[in-house]
């Protein structure tokens, strides 16, 4: 016990102020005194003196080496009354000197034992009381908070969806008790750019929600300055960092989407990754970066991916993979990927899918630990999903014979660095079909460098030429067809000698051509509705 | 897969700069791949040894950003050899018979300790051919 509550009436004496002062003073300063606590460490030696003596204690005549016998006998405490209840010390009666100046009789110190065995319990009574008032006042303070904390959230959170023709977005937010800091948003961006949002702030309640609505407002800002969704983070990043509670970040996904190409530019701060449902499987979108607030002067990378038609990506918060189930399993990463892969419906479907399997794994009774929020980004199949049949060009004949299944049809856009997008998604469908590792990376190299041909010499880089990439399957081989909107003579002639480049009589490039030859079983070239085409033919 | 973009380091040994090398190399990947050579190159090694062990892609631009290098470690006389390449890089070196002037070995111990081998006979020939 650290703290006892001095009781000092003054029905018997007075106070003993510290130093001397005027009666009027004095009394004054005794009735504001009348109840104070006493930090009485459990090592001072009064503490075991008290709960062992239940009577008056004379304090002129104690002999005790406890520092605050010296302290209250300072303060002019001549009687002392330990006040018991049920064995517990909950509080000490204290007398000054007589107002008459004679010592204390034996009648007084009976008439103060008498007190002081009924005060302590009524004392006991008051303290219970006042605990209970404390209570009572603490949960309707933090009642009141998380009406406050949820009124917040509700106010910032979107109040309709973007209605984009060919896409469908779905978002879920449903609040834990305890109101935590998550939340998502769409910022239209012009010109058929979207910008979306999804977020997690540390901590609960107020503060989260605080810190929620600040974010919001300067990414906001950014997003409506800033082209890049990596810039976009830094600066958001760099505006809260100064104004960031202790211990508090936020995690945050922000990306763009352009929804007449179906690009998604994407940086990450420390948010969970969103998983991207495409024709060969599920990926997670990864980049890499600091959550926001933590840290000044942060770089946000970015990534990007082409969302063809069909495919869905699913943005979300922890409070679902973080669910816990009555064995303390968690729900998991591991789970929510196969969920995803799984089922090849995005929107709603999806949202309603999960929540299922959610309520499934954590049985009845759960309590929400944590905000659940779900954002379902689907682009809708085109209206002829079916297998696309091409004519068969005079390159391609020798193949005319088989059955062709179209596998997925891409478009990629032509900037620098999007063959790894070519790359990686036809990849993933390759490798659905067994390809062995060596000829998946020798196919995945020969798309690249095909890929990149038609951007650089096909579209000379031009944004509104996407190359478009069509994969399709036989029973026997795995064709990919690059389409450009170039002639097709554009790429060089020359085939590369590394004698004649090392001294300098060719230049150091042009391996494109000669890399994809070796790469794949087959090339063949034509142009197909006046685009140029090559395709690559790999025996399965 | 995400990009990652590439980064070089370059390591400084008694006989041997080691250039390991991470990421993708691509058209972006020039001027710090240049720089990393010329950092190698002023401690006048013995020889260069590019680490591929971390390098997960490369195209056909990174590519001619590596014979660009090969070409300046032959004007300046200066062996280069290349370590830890997949299978697949193998391959590649292969085809654009990069290996038949940059020899390839498994890793970085093995690569300098067959470099170190191969400058010990160097030595003892032209010791040789001076005593001739």
């Amino acid at each position: 016990m650290t703290t006892v509550i001095q009781r000092f009436r003054r029905a018997f004496g007075r106070a003993a102020p510290q130093a001397p002062v005027a009666p009027e003073r004095a009394r004054a300063a005794a009735s504001a005194d009348a109840v104070r606590n006493l930090d009485l460490t459990p090592s001072d030696p009064l503490l075991g003196y008290l709960q062992r003596t239940p009577g008056v204690i004379d304090f002129q005549n104690l002999r005790l080496a406890s520092p605050m016998v010296e302290r209250l006998r300072a303060e002019g405490v001549r009687l002392a009354v330990p006040l018991l209840s049920q064995g517990a010390l909950i509080g000490l009666l204290t007398l000054g000197p007589r107002r008459s100046e004679q010592d204390y009789t034996s009648d007084d110190h009976t008439l103060l034992g008498n007190l002081a065995s009924q005060a302590a319990p009524a004392l006991r009574v008051a303290q219970l009381v006042r605990q209970q008032q404390l209570e009572a006042r603490e949960r309707e303070r933090i009642a009141q908070e998380l009406r406050v904390a949820r009124l917040i959230q509700q106010t910032l959170l979107p109040r309709s969806v973007p209605d984009v023709a060919g896409w469908g977005i779905t978002p879920y937010y449903e609040p834990a008790r305890e109101v935590g800091g998550d939340f998502y948003d769409f910022i239209e961006l012009g010109d058929g750019q979207l910008g979306l949002v999804i977020a997690d702030v540390t901590d609960k309640g107020v503060p989260a929600a605080l810190v929620m609505a600040m974010a919001r407002s300067i990414l906001r800002a950014a997003a409506g300055r800033l082209d890049s969704p990596g810039a976009v983070l830094e600066r958001t990043n760099e505006v809260l960092y100064p104004d960031m509670p202790p211990n508090m970040f936020v995690t945050c996904l922000y990306a763009i989407l352009d929804t007449h190409s179906g690009r998604l530019r994407f940086a990450n701060a420390g948010h969970d990754l969103p998983y991207w449902h495409h024709a060969g499987g599920v990926s997670e979108l990864y980049a890499r970066g600091m959550p926001l607030g933590l840290m000044p002067g942060m770089d946000y990378e970015e990534s990007e991916i082409v969302l063809a038609p069909g495919d869905h990506v699913l943005f979300y918060s922890d409070g679902l993979v973080e669910a816990h189930n009555a064995e303390r399993e968690m729900f998991s990463f591991d789970r929510l990927e196969a969920l995803v892969g799984a089922h090849a419906d995005g929107g709603q479907p999806l949202v309603d899918m999960l929540l299922g399997e959610l309520a499934s794994f954590t049985g009845s009774g759960w309590v929400q630990e944590d905000d659940i929020t779900l954002v379902a980004l689907g682009r809708e199949a085109a209206s002829g999903n079916e297998p696309r049949s091409y004519p068969a060009t005079q390159t391609v004949d020798e193949h005319s014979s088989d059955t062709w299944q179209t596998l997925a049809e891409l478009e990629i856009p032509s900037l620098p660095d999007n063959e790894r997008l070519a790359m990686e998604q036809v990849g993933a469908i390759a490798c659905d079909l067994g390809l062995a590792p060596l000829r998946l990376e020798r196919l995945k190299t020969a798309v690249a460098e095909t890929t990149m041909n038609a951007m650089e010499h096909g579209n000379g880089y031009r944004a509104d030429q996407p190359v478009r990439i069509s994969v399709r399957r036989s029973e026997t081989a795995l064709a990919v067809r690059v389409y450009d909107y170039g002639a097709g003579g554009e790429i060089a002639a020359d085939e590369p000698d590394l004698d004649a480049k090392l001294a300098g009589l060719q230049t150091a490039r042009g391996w494109g051509l000669h890399l994809v030859r070796h790469m794949v079983d087959e090339v063949q070239m034509g142009s197909e509705d006046g685009m140029h085409m090559v395709e690559l033919i790999i025996q399965l | 897969m995400p990009a990652v973009p590439f980064d070089v380091n370059v390591r400084q040994q008694p006989r041997a700069a080691i250039i390991d090398l991470h990421g993708e190399i691509n058209a972006g990947a020039e001027a710090r791949l240049n720089d990393a050579y010329e950092q190698a190159d002023r401690g006048d090694p013995e020889v260069i040894l590019l680490n591929f062990s971390q390098v997960i892609y490369m195209n056909s631009t990174g590519i001619a950003l590596i014979v660009g290098l090969l070409a300046r470690a032959r004007k300046h006389k200066r062996r280069i050899i290349a370590c830890g390449l997949s299978q697949h890089f193998r391959d590649i070196f292969e085809i654009t018979r990069l290996s038949d002037f940059m020899p390839v070995f498994n890793d970085e111990v093995g690569a300098l300790s067959k470099a170190e081998q191969a400058e010990h006979v160097h030595v003892r020939q032209s010791e040789a051919r001076g005593k001739a």
